[in-house]
């Protein structure tokens, strides 16, 4: 009487803890990143097809830029105070894994392509990282990427040239074959981040 | 002989961080390293920062910062949920007996209009510091390398040890 007793709560906790499993990493793409921490509760699938225009003007798709491991931010050039210490934030980050021989690629893609063109993408991800990758587009080529990651961006009066636009500030850690993985925040420290990325690269 | 040259290596080494350190002082108001941060070359607009200290029993207010610029305002970033706005301010409270810190991430001197004149390091950008009751001040902000500015607690960076992420043009 008792083995079956035992056996039966048993199958309760293992079950039980794989429901959990499964649930936590609904949003994943399996369980080999399951001891890469994440706490972040994201709704729906994030990332998938883009296509947009590199830092030398050449049109480019998700495949040709993703195709290795890759820290993805959206942001404008014009912003001089929180963009650039994301960016910041997110190439020491990648400076830290670069230590430990993770490579990463950080991705910078403008929702502002208005004023936004490859040359001022070039010239801003260049002062971050020599490896941080600047896209931009059309609007409606920005505005499908953005969608993908499902950011949010809003984009003040254009009739005045300086105009600002509030956004998103949120990094994706993506991985070739596996697409979204993690998520940052701002209060992330590029030091946590290193950590997380590591953990998920070595995982790969 | 030996002392003498280590003595004064390390005082060439820690006199450009004094310079940096420059302050002024206007009625009770004293500003304390104002600078801004390195742009990229094509970059439109930067960000400028400093910290005033109330040594006064009377409240004051920043009201205006004036620039040769096309456009200067007095901004702050908001940040709801990671969602990002600035906002134009009308004036920045300088309560007597404290310290108002603008800094990266949050309220900032906003200079519009750099097109063709990004801020470099070492480039010294006049400004005009406008107090409601103190009255008006001129002050240089001296423009750093983005390196030296990390975010958060940023002590792991630009220092020598991984900081080769910094300058790559």
């Amino acid at each position: 009487m008792k083995l079956p007793v035992i056996a039966a709560l048993l199958a309760v906790v293992v079950l039980g803890g794989l429901g959990v499993g499964w649930y936590l990493n609904t949003d994943r793409s399996g369980d080999q990143f399951a001891q890469c921490s994440s706490s972040t509760a994201v709704g729906g699938a994030i990332g998938g097809p883009f296509t947009l225009v590199d830092e030398t003007g050449e049109t480019v798709t998700d495949a040709d830029v993703l195709s290795e491991p890759s820290l993805v931010y959206f942001g404008y050039t014009f912003c001089p105070d929180v963009c650039p210490l994301d960016n910041a934030r997110n190439a020491d980050a990648i400076a830290l894994l670069d230590e430990r021989d993770v490579k990463v690629q950080p991705v910078f893609i403008s929702i502002d392509p208005g004023r936004d063109t490859a040359e001022v993408v070039r010239d801003y991800t260049d002062l971050f990282h020599p490896r941080m990758l600047g896209l931009t587009g059309s609007q409606e080529q920005v505005r499908a990427a953005s969608q993908a990651y499902k950011t949010f961006y809003q984009i003040g009066d254009t009739s005045d040239p300086y105009y600002l636009v509030n956004h998103t500030t949120f990094s994706y850690l993506m991985l070739p074959d596996h697409g979204f993985v993690e998520l940052f925040r701002r209060e992330d420290t590029a030091e946590e981040m290193a950590d997380d990325i590591a953990c998920y690269v070595n995982a790969m | 002989m030996k002392f003498m040259t280590i003595a004064a290596s390390a005082a060439l080494m820690v006199l450009p961080h004094l310079a940096m350190a420059h302050d002024y002082k206007i009625a009770d108001l004293v500003i304390d390293h104002p600078m801004a941060i390195e742009t990229p070359a094509t970059a439109r607009a930067g960000g400028g920062y400093l910290s005033v200290t109330n040594t006064g029993d009377t409240d004051d207010k920043l009201v205006e910062a004036r620039a040769d610029f096309l456009r200067v305002e007095l901004h702050t970033s908001k940040d709801v949920d990671g969602l990002v706005s600035m906002v134009r301010l009308d004036g920045i409270d300088i309560p007597a007996g404290e310290t108002v810190t603008l800094k990266p991430g949050g309220m900032h001197v906003m200079f519009m209009g750099l097109e063709g004149h990004p801020f470099q390091v070492g480039r010294e950008i006049p400004v005009t510091l406008v107090f409601e009751k103190a009255g008006a001040v001129d002050v240089i902000l001296q423009v750093e390398a983005r390196e030296e500015h990390a975010p958060k607690d940023g002590d792991h960076s630009g220092h020598g040890d991984h900081s080769n992420h910094g300058a790559s043009n």
